[in-house]
């Protein structure tokens, strides 16, 4: 107490009128092991569940912040793919022809292709991009890159409304029948990229390398995807080739089948002239379901993963 | 008084690496392992912090101040102990990290509260006071990259002492913003302790520790030193300080001169041990002059035991011009009165030559101890007379 207090009277407040703390010593952190912890970690991401609200808001806001169009701007890049790749692919290489509503066949594998960018791009530098945040207040690491996951959904959500304008305008609407796949996929497409994001995060901190590689990876994961192309192609060429067991290869990547799953539910034009279907005629539902539960592994993986290298992330930053 | 923290054993190793890129790790692999230089920011440190109670982190800059508060706060996570703790916390450990340059301060004060662990709600509930506090309402709804760096400051200040928090950690932050803020920031800290809130302080400024905190540790080189009340480690931190400088001042040159001796003594010679106010009080201080000396100057102060200045002269701010000596001689300084309230007061002589650094001082090298028969705190013994009647 200083002497200022002692001589003006302004003590302390009585014993009775002091707050005291109650409730029982708890450990600040431990040591992450592999089989324990996911689930208090898991607990914990929902008690912060509003700050993870706000970060995907803060995400949203400061992205086009001082942008004239604004958020419109989270269109253009899907639109202006979709020229180019209409332009290129389906006028010029002449695709078009074959595939019928070409226009709307891209975009349903771009917007399945662009949530999965969103989320990896933007996962790998979160923990970066917040070092602020990361170096000076506690707070689960893991809300930033699922604040990407939930600011990238946000994104999707508005895309999906310029596809039921390209139903309205071209006047075919798709068959209700496949319509359940969306949110399979959706659930399959998210849990994936965002074990990839947490592992990629992770990553980044330590080695900076790691958001040029996903740079480069993403663009060759395009291209093993059928999003401008259709896989027809891949099956027979490869079995052209005598190679028919690669193409079960290709099936194994997770995004090829979400956005093959994407395409059989929203875009109208599946069938060929002959009624022969053009889309992917597989048992889609049940590869997404193993896909899933694979993902669904991984996240717990990558989660632990996470969880191992967060306490060095204050030091690293 | 139960604790509310609990460090136990607590390390933290820190790994540098110089190469953060693949290509630098691939090329020089096994470079790789020698670029890898570990240190321990802090070892072995045992620390309980009783409720309700405030305490100071003292040390050079690099000691491990700011990283122990950061493994208090859960920043980091430490290599090897436990550490313990109840309540809520809330950290300042740099203004406004949670700020966004492009949001507004509105939409800040949210974000930032909910990064500090406060609902929308209670938000809301505290909103208007929180930019009541900042004293920057005109500007709430402008983005903050364009506050200056005290308005950004206040802001930040201003949720943070709004979130409720039971441990509050303070890192150097009450060096910025103006002087009226500081004073409010100091204000609301001491309600604080008031209120029975118990606050870590991370701090370079020895006066803040004594006015504010009731313990300290000192830290050197991640290693807690000592524990102890807050004088207690200030008048180590001092010595060890003035240790520092006295090893620079040996490796250099013997100095010419040095203090043989301090005493306090009565006119007649007797040397004092207890006086009161208004006796008459003599400092001699004896010199050895290891080489002759001209020009040369004495000084004294006096501390209370508070590691207060009391007083401090020297013979060249009293415009004395000292004979030249060689071999041993003293100087004395005669008071006729020394009043100050009731206390234990200690003597510091110094001697340097009139440019350059000091030849040679020692710190509470005597003490006097002053009666009084007023019971007063402060420092100057005034003994006042009171009056009283109607006004006029």
């Amino acid at each position: 107490m200083s002497g200022l207090e002692q001589a003006l009277g302004a003590d302390a407040a009585p014993e009775d009128q002091r707050r005291h703390v109650t409730g029982e010593m708890t450990r600040v952190f431990s040591q992450a092991r592999w089989f324990h912890g996911f689930w208090a970690d898991v607990r914990e991401v929902v008690q912060y569940r509003e700050l993870l609200g706000n970060l995907v808001r803060k995400e949203l806001k400061v992205k086009y912040k001082d942008s004239f169009l604004g958020f419109f701007w989270t269109l253009v890049r899907p639109l202006l793919q979709l020229l180019v790749y209409s332009v290129a692919i389906g006028f010029f290489l002449g695709s078009g022809k074959v595939i019928p509503e070409f226009g709307v066949y891209l975009f349903t594998g771009l917007l399945a292709w662009s949530l999965f960018t969103d989320i990896i791009g933007g996962s790998t530098g979160s923990i970066i991009s917040n070092a602020g945040l990361v170096k000076k207040v506690y707070m689960p690491r893991e809300l930033f890159p699922l604040s990407v996951v939930g600011a990238s959904s946000v994104n999707f959500a508005v895309q999906l409304v310029v596809l039921l304008g390209a139903y309205v305008v071209t006047g075919s609407w798709p068959a209700p029948s496949n319509l359940l796949l969306v949110p399979l996929a959706l659930i399959t497409l998210i849990l994936f990229a965002t074990a990839l994001g947490l592992m990629l995060a992770a990553a980044n901190v330590f080695l900076r390398d790691v958001q040029y590689l996903v740079e480069v990876g993403l663009l060759l994961w395009f291209w093993m995807t059928p999003i401008v192309y259709d896989w027809t192609k891949v099956q027979s060429t490869l079995t052209d080739a005598g190679v028919p067991w690669l193409f079960d290869v290709y099936m194994l990547n997770p995004m090829a089948n979400v956005v093959l799953a994407f395409q059989r539910a929203l875009w109208p034009g599946g069938l060929t002239e002959q009624g022969a279907p053009f889309y992917y005629d597989g048992p889609l539902a049940l590869r997404l379901v193993i896909i899933s539960a694979v993902s669904l592994l991984l996240l717990w993986f990558a989660q632990r993963v996470f969880a191992r290298a967060q306490g060095n992330f204050a030091q690293e930053l | 008084m139960s604790d509310i923290i609990r460090l136990q054993g607590v390390s933290k190793q820190f790994r540098l690496r110089n190469d953060k890129s693949l290509k630098e790790r691939l090329v020089n692999r096994r470079a790789s392992k020698d670029n890898e230089t570990s240190f321990w920011a802090l070892k072995d440190i045992d620390l309980t912090v009783a409720e309700g109670s405030t305490i100071g982190l003292v040390g050079h800059n690099g000691s491990g101040k700011s990283t122990l508060l950061k493994v208090i706060g859960g920043v980091l996570t430490p290599s090897a102990g436990i550490v313990e703790r109840r309540g809520r916390l809330a950290a300042l450990l740099e203004l406004g990290a949670g700020f966004h340059g492009d949001l507004t301060g509105r939409e800040n004060v949210f974000l930032n509260a909910s990064l500090l662990g406060l609902t929308k709600k209670q938000t809301e509930q505290y909103f208007d006071a929180i930019v009541d506090f900042s004293g920057i309402e005109e500007f709430i709804d402008t983005q903050v990259k364009f506050y200056s760096s005290g308005m950004y400051v206040r802001l930040a200040f201003a949720v943070a002492v709004h979130v409720d928090p039971d441990i509050l950690l303070v890192d150097e932050v009450l060096a910025v913003g103006d002087e009226p803020f500081q004073r409010k920031c100091i204000e609301r800290i001491r309600q604080f302790q008031g209120e029975g809130r118990t606050i870590v302080l991370v701090t370079h400024s020895l006066d803040q520790v004594r006015e504010m905190c009731d313990h300290a540790v000192m830290l050197d080189h991640g290693r807690s030193i000592l524990q102890g009340t807050s004088v207690e480690i200030i008048r180590a931190f001092r010595d060890a300080n003035d240790e520092v400088a006295a090893e620079l001042l040996d490796d250099t040159t013997e100095s010419p001169a040095s203090i043989t001796d301090v005493q306090v003594t009565d006119p007649d010679g007797a040397p004092l041990l207890a006086i009161g106010p208004d006796q008459p009080v003599r400092f001699r201080i004896g010199i050895e002059a290891h080489e002759p000396i001209d020009d040369y100057v004495v000084g004294l102060a006096l501390t209370d035991n508070m590691e207060r200045l009391v007083y401090g002269t020297n013979t060249h701010m009293l415009g004395i011009t000292v004979p030249p000596a060689n071999g041993k001689h003293w100087v004395e300084f005669a008071v006729d009165r020394l009043p100050v309230v009731e206390g234990q007061y200690y003597v510091t002589a110094a001697v340097h030559p009139q440019r350059g650094a000091e030849w040679h001082r020692v710190d509470r090298a005597a003490v006097v101890r002053v009666r009084t028969t007023a019971s007063e705190v402060g420092v100057v013994h005034l003994a006042p007379r009171f009056s009283a009647g109607a006004a006029s």
